[in-house]
């Protein structure tokens, strides 16, 4: 077994200190990336025993497939915003990204907001409308709806609440997907919303469109008929190839790629065309971004360009000294990733990360770079860069304009702190 | 190849061609006339646009508060586990911003127009609308914008200045972000 061991780093393979090593050291290695943490030392594993699952015939067919039940922990975490009993049903919960790998979140894994709770819609009786500036009102019920051809687009929905533990004056020991889980990846199939305007013959004047939920706060929000119109936003009926599930907006929800989360109206009831925004109070009383000198930005839609490293974080943590594989996610409402660097030595080198090869625009890319740890205390970062030349701030740039409480669009870098016994840490560097 | 080989194919192309157009020109959507939609049609925009008729004072409104409201917004509507929405006016520059209906937002209407759509939380819609009217205006009132006799309708609600009305910039189209 020894020809396929890594050769050990050398001093030139360090990309960064800290331990980064240099991607043409995987090259000359001759290994995947995913080979990444295996022992050098040879020790004599013992004779291997036949289990008992392979003994006997195992379980029969089931109707919907479930988690095997050792993974019972990879579970979203929930977070209500109200005391019990005060406006239950609203609130977040959160993809628990650095249990997952790859870039798809699972469906039941896929992070929720809701503002009033999840309605319980039956499609048969579910009804959607598009009127105002059009030639002719129209009232689709699902089964039409699924009738028309259909497409399908790989992007993420990220609330723009995302991280705002991070706005908070000292570091929240929380884990990865506690604190940045806000975010899912999906593949979405639907109807791309220009067809149905122009089915209904929209009035070349008009300017914004309401769209609006079928939940009991009626979830609106104004957007420009351009990301209909020339852009990419659909009604979207399933994720990830099965039917959307209630949380996720059922029987249909808008999909409005890269931009912030609650765009993305589930249960979608209703579009309105007009020529002028509503300024609902999801775009004026929340959703909006108060700076120092007392001023709001209003209608920043495009979430910023962000990353995070899922290995090591908080609960994840190197079991000693030795070869592992950083891995972390990134992605930007302003297209595809282009560049994720990572510094362990916070932030003072940067070591360029292996990303996917083919990012997709507004999707979540998967990078990771390999890190021997001396295991020594030290800071851990990544930085991503999108197709547009957009870089991740440091928490203190990003903040730079900003009133104290301001939490929303929070895109900075996370800094994790590795403790020489292993411990991860969230801190403020 | 014969004529008649050939117009068999065309033939064929033509219905495979056919057929797709079919497939992207579906138009299955049923008219539906405002009449009809007008239980759904409940977006108020900052003209005024679909306030229904009715109207309401901070008087009246107080009753409606204490009623449907008081218990998450507190007695006053200046505490209560779901946030303060009176007070805060001259905090947003402050080290502790408080944002409230008076201190943060920028039309009356959308106060009209969330009230109805969501609240009371645990049964939108079973208010009236001179009830929604009424406790709209009593949070302008509470929160210094109108006198406690001015009469809150259609006519006049779209005409109140919130005190932040000049306090937002609008990032689309123009900065993009």
């Amino acid at each position: 077994m020894t020809s396929s061991r890594l050769l050990p780093p050398s001093p030139e393979d360090h990309a960064a200190s800290g331990g980064l090593i240099n991607r043409r050291w995987l090259l000359r290695s001759s290994l995947a990336v995913g080979s990444l943490g295996l022992s050098t030392n040879l020790t004599r594993a013992g004779q291997l025993e036949v289990p008992e699952w392979s003994s006997k015939p195992g379980l029969g067919m089931s109707a919907y497939g479930q988690p095997s039940p050792f993974e019972d922990g990879v579970v979203r975490s929930r977070f209500d915003l109200f005391p019990e009993g005060i406006g239950d049903g609203s609130g977040v919960s959160f993809t628990p990204l650095e249990k997952l790998a790859g870039t798809i979140t699972p469906n039941g894994l896929f992070f929720e907001r809701h503002h009033s709770g999840i309605p319980e819609i039956d499609p048969d009786a579910h009804k959607f409308v598009i009127h105002g500036m059009v030639e002719r009102s129209l009232l689709f019920d699902v089964e039409s709806l699924l009738k028309y051809q259909m497409v399908s687009r790989t992007c993420f929905i990220e609330c723009a609440g995302n991280s705002f533990f991070n706005s908070l004056g000292e570091p929240q020991q929380r884990t990865a997907g506690e604190i940045h889980g806000l975010i899912g990846n999906a593949e979405w199939t639907g109807i791309p919303l220009r067809v149905l305007l122009e089915e209904a013959g929209i009035d070349p004047r008009a300017k914004w469109l309401v769209a609006e939920g079928a939940d009991a706060a009626k979830m609106s929000r104004s957007i420009p008929v351009e990301k209909a119109l020339e852009g990419d936003a659909m009604i979207a009926l399933y994720q990830n190839g099965e039917r959307l599930r209630p949380e996720q907006g059922y029987p249909m929800r808008l999909v409005v790629p890269g931009w912030q989360g609650s765009m993305n109206v589930k249960w979608l009831r209703r579009i309105k065309v007009s020529d002028t925004p509503f300024h609902t109070k999801d775009e004026t009383s929340k959703y909006t971004l108060l700076q120092k000198d007392g001023k709001s930005r209003q209608f920043t839609y495009q979430m910023g360009v962000k990353s995070v490293i899922t290995f090591p974080s908080p609960g994840m943590t190197p079991a000693g000294p030795g070869l592992y594989n950083i891995s972390g996610l990134a992605w930007s409402g302003g297209g595809r990733i282009k560049r994720v660097e990572v510094s362990a030595d916070g932030g003072r080198s940067w070591s360029d990360a292996v990303i996917d090869a083919q990012p997709l625009p507004q999707a979540v890319t998967r990078f990771q770079q390999p890190w021997q740890w001396d295991g020594g205390p030290l800071t851990l970062m990544s930085r991503a860069t999108d197709e547009t030349g957009a870089v991740q701030p440091t928490r203190e740039a990003w903040y730079e304009p900003y009133a104290a409480d301001q939490l929303f669009h929070q895109n900075s870098i996370q800094s994790w702190s590795v403790l020489q016994d292993g411990e991860v840490r969230n801190v403020y560097a | 190849m014969s004529m008649l080989k050939i117009s068999v194919k065309l033939a064929f192309l033509w219905a495979v061609a056919f057929l797709f157009i079919e497939v992207n020109a579906q138009q299955l959507g049923k008219g539906i006339s405002e009449e009809d939609l007008a239980p759904w049609d409940i977006s108020v925009d900052p003209n005024g646009s679909r306030l229904p008729s009715g109207s309401g004072t901070a008087a009246k409104g107080a009753e409606v508060w204490a009623d449907n409201c008081s218990a998450c917004h507190g007695e006053k509507a200046e505490d209560g586990p779901a946030g303060a929405l009176v007070g805060g006016v001259g905090s947003l520059t402050s080290d502790a911003p408080v944002k409230t209906v008076g201190s943060f937002w920028p039309y009356a209407t959308t106060l009209f127009d969330y009230v109805r759509r969501a609240m009371p939380y645990h049964a939108p819609g079973s208010l009236s609308d001179d009830d929604h009217y009424a406790v709209v205006a009593y949070l302008l009132e509470r929160n210094g914008i109108i006198d406690e006799d001015d009469v809150m309708s259609a006519k006049t609600l779209p005409k109140v200045k919130m005190p932040n009305h000049d306090g937002f910039i609008q990032y689309w189209p123009s900065k993009g972000d």
